[in-house]
């Protein structure tokens, strides 16, 4: 079997306080495909993806992340496999030099010497950050810190790529030089996002999540002209596909 | 940028001057650990009126900060930041301790002020010490060595993460500060309630960022293991290093060597 594939089976979540995260999300996710994970703020998208990795544990169902239905005892190789991007790159970036930041998880796979060296300026060369591997995290700009926490994961070589809102507070260029660039990885990707257009751009299909429940499973764009399905989510139609008010105007004239 | 953001940056510079070449930053981290410690032993061990004896020991922080090219301004401000805490400590000795041990002409100086003294010099080279070793060695690998030395895992980890916590303590600080003096219009100072609520606040919110830092060590392989990049090894640099400054800090101890060369030039000019 892949070790690409994530399944989710009737997949329950509560927190401790007794809200529920995830309330019987089911799918299946093939080999490189490019999934959007969409849904209104508490739909349960961050939760799911903290269950990707082993980081929150179900309460009931399962989840398959490439050959091995995901247990206790098989959580190293879970993270391996699967990388996690997370939304807040200050969250991500903690070590002094970026170059130790993007080392930090080769170190616990065990790389060192000239492999570990060879993978990190690999892995920043991928996002176009070589030049800043002596620089503290700290001091890098928002795109950045979002391109070094990206080249933190790619280091590990992962074959499942997870990313929760890869594009929030990003400014228009650095936005567009991270979907080219996202566009490049020929990983499996699942990408939690309110960013519509960028959904269209990365994932040929997209999952609605609403209230821990999966609501809608297919094609990106035939989802997102389902104006009912939108409004229930608490989503809008991505940019692209609204009317564009500056041309109506000019048509109207 | 509020004087608390500064001041985080600034420790943070510390882990930054790690990652230099020197002569002394290639050395294990081990020989930098043990090192410092004889140096700190040795300087604390002084009866509490030494004060000619412990100039001797200004050699070492001198030699290091030269020889591994660290920015002398940076440490000097580093340790006047702290300075406060010995001055703390030492400002009663002189209330105390009022007996004259030392005559300069007409004025007599008590054992308290000497005594206080004595601990602002202790004060500042052993803080200046543990400044140079980070700055020279990196937090992470003062770690991996204590560890090495066989100090308890667990405790190296909270002191690992208690020194990366202070980055995020004082990040949410400045956040809080600087969103509640946008709002302070006439007043410099927040009253009493409003401090309180500020630091139930920060407390809540260094907590949750902390939690968030440490799922992204988890999910990066973090097994309570920690891993560093140089290599450590102890070789004929590391003993001589080692040897050679604890052979100095026991002769400098057994020694007033000061005291000596002040009486030969005293001597010779009368």
């Amino acid at each position: 079997m892949s070790h690409h594939i994530v399944e989710a089976n009737d997949l329950y979540f509560t927190y401790p306080d007794g809200t529920a995260g995830l309330d019987g999300v089911s799918f299946h996710i093939s080999h490189g495909e490019s999934v959007a994970l969409v849904g209104e703020n508490g739909a349960g998208k961050s939760t799911l993806l903290l269950h990707l990795n082993g980081y929150l544990s179900a309460t009931q169902g399962t989840l398959r992340i490439g050959d091995s239905i995901l247990t206790s005892k098989n959580l190293n190789i879970v993270r391996r496999t699967v990388g996690i991007v997370f939304q807040n790159p200050d969250d991500q970036l903690f070590m002094p030099t970026v170059f130790d930041d993007v080392a930090f998880g080769l170190l616990n796979l065990g790389c060192t010497g000239d492999e570990l060296e060879r993978r990190v300026m690999q892995a920043l060369e991928t996002v176009g950050a070589q030049h800043l591997r002596k620089r503290p995290p700290y001091k890098l700009s928002q795109g950045e810190k979002r391109s070094v926490s990206i080249a933190t994961v790619l280091a590990m070589s992962p074959d499942i790529l997870v990313m929760d809102e890869p594009a929030s507070s990003l400014d228009p260029m650095s936005r567009s030089r991270l979907i080219k660039l996202l566009k490049t990885f020929r990983h499996t990707k699942i990408i939690a996002t309110h960013d519509l257009d960028l959904a269209i751009d990365l994932c040929e299909r997209t999952i609605v999540l609403h209230q821990g429940k999966v609501t809608a499973d297919g094609p990106t764009l035939k989802l997102f002209q389902d104006e009912d399905l939108l409004r229930r989510s608490s989503l809008e139609r991505p940019l692209r596909m609204q009317k564009c008010p500056v041309c109506s105007l000019v048509n109207d004239k | 940028m509020n004087n608390i953001g500064k001041n985080s940056f600034d420790i943070g510079y510390m882990d930054t001057l790690a990652e230099g070449d020197s002569l002394f930053h290639r050395l294990d981290p081990r020989a930098k650990l043990i090192t410092t410690l004889i140096f700190i032993v040795a300087v604390v061990s002084f009866d509490k009126y030494a004060l000619s004896a412990l100039t001797a020991f200004f050699i070492y922080p001198i030699v290091l900060i030269c020889f591994g090219e660290l920015p002398y301004r940076y440490m000097l401000k580093k340790v006047l930041i702290v300075s406060p805490f010995a001055i703390l400590v030492g400002i009663f000795n002189p209330l105390m301790d009022r007996q004259t041990l030392i005559q300069i002409g007409s004025i007599g100086i008590s054992g308290g002020w000497i005594s206080f003294i004595s601990i602002i010099f202790r004060f500042i080279l052993t803080v200046t010490a543990a400044f140079i070793l980070i700055s020279l060695t990196g937090f992470n690998a003062v770690c991996g060595a204590l560890i090495k030395f066989g100090v308890p895992r667990p405790f190296v980890v909270q002191l690992l993460f208690f020194y990366r916590y202070i980055f995020v303590l004082t990040d949410e600080t400045e956040r809080m500060v600087r969103a509640g003096s946008f709002r302070a219009f006439n007043s410099r100072a927040i009253g009493f309630r409003t401090f309180v609520s500020l630091v139930g606040n920060l407390l809540l919110r260094t907590l949750d960022r902390a939690e968030r830092i440490y799922r992204a060590m988890c999910c990066r392989g973090f097994d309570g293991h920690i891993r560093i990049i140089r290599a450590m090894k102890i070789s004929y640099k590391e003993i001589v290093f080692t040897f050679g400054w604890a052979f100095l800090f026991v002769f400098l101890r057994c020694f007033n060597i000061p005291l000596k060369l002040g009486t030969l030039i005293t001597g010779f000019l009368k």
